[in-house]
């Protein structure tokens, strides 16, 4: 196993949800669950995090900003897309102004569904995530994509 | 009394330094991290975090966007490094301060070196502090020397009875720069461990990587070294009692990390200045007329 998965630094942003999956994110945080027992930070800055959290649907504005997170994050990174919105769009897909989920913009690794995602749901999908990141390093080692 | 670096026991400290600083200020920081968490009614993280923490830095990619950066910081590293070496080996205790002033000068200049506007007035409020506790730590340098006749710490800390005895105002004033030497709540104004951020990470906001990984191994190397300049405080004399002091001052910095908030840099600087007026320069007079 690296290191990566005993220490994943987080970037969470709310694209356009409701605020009831980013409340029940940041619940991670609190004592009940408290996700620095496995080394999990929140970062607000991409280019400390390793994971990268999105919740709710993607809309026209929003979509340049995303783009610009996930490019500024450093490699290996996983992205993970929290609740329902940010899967398909959710309730909102039919709308003018929603592109539907994040999918569609970047590549996502791991989904958690749920209206609004409860918080062990959530630990189990970035948990989920971490295997990936070992993954993506062992690979990108063997590929030799970065320093 | 002269200095000699390539004596036995001066070698010794030297080799320590550099091979166990990191662990230890590792540990330490563990510590910190679990008794934060504790006073905050959580787990908190394994005691080795911070050392995981650093060892995955150095498997992600090192992205950068101005390649002078990655200079500043490695020289940054290496001054940190250098001022332990000397401490630790017993050199001139000016010399030290020196080399921790110009460590930090390059770590201001990696943050000017990006892009970013956070790395800039992070920067910005890393020369404030500097300047805030720069005058405290020559006023311990002298009133050190005042004591034990010694500007080398080999010297200083053989004293035949604890300086702190006589320099009880100048300890204070270390332990309470020493808040904003360790980047501690309410003194984190250019950088912060904490979630509660307001210039994304500051300083550091354009490091990632490698990079970081090398500011956080050097924030490690200082944080033994400024543990040791307080012990210098009480010497041979004393060290069961300097080692239990520097126990309980580090858990009040632990307790006024998580029981304060962010001050603004004016009140930073002013307390800080006026702290080593009252509490340093009294101290020092006090010795002259003594």
């Amino acid at each position: 196993m690296s290191y990566l998965t005993k220490s994943p630094w987080i970037i969470h942003y709310d694209a356009s949800s409701c605020n009831g999956c980013d409340i029940e994110v940041l619940a991670c945080l609190t004592p009940l669950y408290d996700v620095e027992r496995f080394g999990i930070i929140n970062t607000g800055n991409p280019k400390h995090a390793d994971i990268f959290v999105v919740t709710g649907s993607v809309n026209e504005q929003n979509k340049e900003v995303i783009k610009n997170i996930y490019n500024q994050m450093p490699k290996p990174n996983v992205v993970v897309g929290v609740g329902i919105c940010a899967c398909s769009g959710g309730v909102f897909r039919e709308c003018y102004n929603v592109s539907g989920g994040v999918g569609e913009l970047i590549p996502v690794d791991v989904y958690v569904p749920g209206c609004a995602a409860r918080p062990e749901q959530i630990i189990d999908g970035i948990v989920k995530a971490l295997g990936i990141l070992d993954k993506k390093y062992k690979d990108s080692k063997k590929g030799g994509d970065f320093k | 009394m002269t200095f000699e670096f390539f004596t036995n026991s001066s070698f010794i400290g030297a080799v320590l330094f550099i091979l166990f600083a990191p662990l230890i200020g590792g540990i330490v920081m563990g510590i910190d991290r679990k008794i934060t968490a504790r006073m905050q009614g959580r787990v908190g993280p394994p005691v080795l975090q911070p050392i995981y923490d650093i060892l995955k830095l150095f498997e992600k990619e090192n992205m950068v966007v101005y390649e002078s950066q990655n200079f500043w910081i490695l020289s940054y590293l290496i001054f940190i490094v250098v001022t332990g070496v000397l401490f630790f080996a017993g050199s001139d205790i000016l010399l030290v301060i020196f080399a921790l002033t110009l460590a930090h000068v390059f770590l201001i200049l990696g943050a000017y070196s990006t892009g970013s506007p956070y790395a800039h007035v992070g920067a910005e409020r890393e020369l404030i502090q500097l300047m805030a506790v720069e005058p405290m730590i020559i006023i311990a340098a002298v009133g050190l020397y005042q004591v034990t006749n010694s500007f080398d710490t080999a010297g200083i800390i053989q004293s035949t009875f604890a300086p702190v005895i006589v320099l009880p105002g100048i300890f204070l004033g270390m332990v309470y720069i020493l808040t904003m030497k360790l980047r501690k709540s309410p003194f984190d104004l250019s950088t912060s461990h904490h979630a509660h951020q307001e210039l994304v990470k500051g300083l550091t906001t354009e490091f990632s990587g490698s990079t970081l990984g090398m500011t956080e191994i050097a924030h490690l190397y200082e944080l033994v070294f400024l543990l040791g300049f307080l012990f210098l405080f009480f010497g041979t004399a004393a060290p069961l009692i300097g080692i239990a002091v520097i126990l309980i001052v580090y858990f009040l910095e632990v307790f006024v990390d998580n029981a304060t908030s962010r001050v603004k840099w004016q009140f930073a600087l002013k307390s800080c200045w006026i702290v080593t007026a009252v509490l340093g320069v009294l101290n020092l007079l006090a010795l002259y007329l003594i």
